[in-house]
């Protein structure tokens, strides 16, 4: 049982760092914000097997709901900050 | 084994939301970076109380009151983490909110091209 | 590149500082001092069966008074900073009205969503949950209808209302507390009841309550106004 959690946790580390990659460096900012929010929600998991239901539920219905929507109502109004540079070198 | 590998990813997921807020220049991936660095934190912080073999700080038919202190994880770090949790998300809002007004004075969401209060 | 190079720089010695913690860390084996006055006296003193409502409701009930306090200010500033003129009555011409999935679906699922946003709350004490869950799920009931019907302007004096009086009614049983019980936030002037039944721990309920419709009012209000914004 205890292995079964075991490779669960580190099949969801890696997701979530491959993911924050992606939010970090990836080219378009939709893709960046969803990136994010499925950063969140690998995390609410890994709060469940880390036996905190309170914490995970906390961070599923705030980290991955309400601050993706925030994202997407604030870029929707920003329609062309995507033209200018947005990396550097 | 299962804390320290949680430890480990939030503390590497602080890394990398500080890397993107110091080589993006776009505002809004900077608050995105933000974002990562938050769940990185609250991550590494409930990490701490974990202990293996124990289940969570809440009484019900399994675990009676009496033996609450042999079974259960450290309940302290779960409620620290839930205001800060709720606490970054009026921040980040706080944030997206100044991103905006900065673009509608500057039609510009590019970060080096806000100088005023260079020397 | 010397950017990219001093910014690598300083992640590496943040890096190490956070490898030395890791190698000292060790999970404990006993419950540390405080952790166990919480885990033995909660059940007793409080009447709560879930111990973080217990630790967030009453033994830290000055953070969560300070929390709430976080969350009314930046809802707030979010609106001072976001104040625009009247809308535009042109605006809503040039959104596309939504489809009839969106707007069947939401009158059906909104109510629902709202029902399970309340249950989380009032039964904080016993189950995983509480007063920011119920919140925030009742916020996303409040987006769900503001997604179908972008024109909709919500009231937004009675979300007002509504998050000035549960500010107030909650700062009220703090100090009703701490006339008639223990304390300032002190829950036990009400009766505790048996563990687990639905009416017991005191004043819990009725604090995670307004706790829960505070949140969510202030979610709600962070949402409108962000969506009454206008396109640049």
């Amino acid at each position: 049982m205890s292995t079964l959690l075991t490779a669960m946790t580190v099949v969801l580390c890696l997701a979530m760092l491959v993911a924050a990659f992606v939010a970090v460096s990836g080219k378009s900012l939709p893709i960046a914000i969803l990136a994010a929010g499925l950063v969140s929600l690998l995390a609410s998991v890994l709060f469940l097997i880390l036996a905190s239901p309170d914490v995970a539920m906390t961070e599923a219905a705030i980290g991955s709901g309400l601050t993706t929507f925030l994202f997407f109502f604030v870029l929707g109004r920003v329609r062309s900050g995507e033209k200018e540079d947005s990396h550097h070198g | 084994m299962i804390s320290y590998l949680a430890m480990a990813t939030g503390f590497l997921l602080i890394l990398i939301g500080f890397y993107g807020v110091l080589t993006n220049r776009n505002i809004l991936r900077m608050i995105v970076a933000f974002t990562i660095a938050d769940s990185g934190v609250n991550l590494a912080i409930v990490a701490i109380g974990y202990m293996p073999g124990r289940t969570a700080p809440i009484l019900d038919a399994t675990v009676k009151a009496g033996d609450a202190a042999s079974r259960f994880i450290d309940p302290l770090p779960q409620a620290l983490v839930l205001t800060a949790i709720v606490i970054s998300v009026g921040v980040t809002a706080l944030m997206l909110a100044y991103a905006y007004k900065l673009y509608e004075k500057r039609r510009s969401l590019d970060i080096a091209k806000f100088t005023e209060l260079k020397w | 590149m010397v950017k990219r190079f001093v910014a690598l720089l300083l992640l590496v010695a943040v890096g190490a500082m956070f490898t030395t913690l890791l190698v000292g860390y060790g999970p404990d084996l006993e419950l540390n001092l405080t952790a166990r006055y919480y885990a033995e006296h909660s059940a007793a003193d409080i009447g709560a069966a879930n111990i973080v409502t217990a630790i967030i409701a009453t033994y830290r009930g000055l953070d969560t008074l300070g929390e709430v306090t976080v969350l009314f200010l930046s809802a707030t500033i979010l609106g001072l900073v976001l104040a625009q003129g009247r809308r535009q009555a042109s605006r809503g011409s040039s959104l596309v009205p939504a489809g009839e999935l969106l707007t069947t679906g939401s009158r059906v699922l909104a109510p629902l969503i709202i029902l399970l946003g309340v249950y989380v709350f009032v039964n904080g004490h016993l189950t995983p949950g509480g007063g920011f869950q119920g919140g925030a799920i009742i916020a996303s009931g409040m987006l769900l209808l503001l997604l179908a019907d972008p024109v909709k302007r919500f009231s937004h004096r009675l979300i007002a209302t509504v998050e000035s009086l549960a500010g107030i009614f909650y700062v009220a049983i703090g100090l009703i507390g701490l006339f008639l019980a223990g304390g300032f936030l002190d829950n036990r002037f009400l009766p505790t009841g048996e563990l687990g039944a639905l009416v017991s721990a005191g004043a819990i309920p009725l604090i995670y309550s307004l706790i829960g419709l505070k949140v969510g009012a202030e979610f709600s209000t962070m949402l409108a106004k962000l969506s009454e914004t206008e396109a640049l």
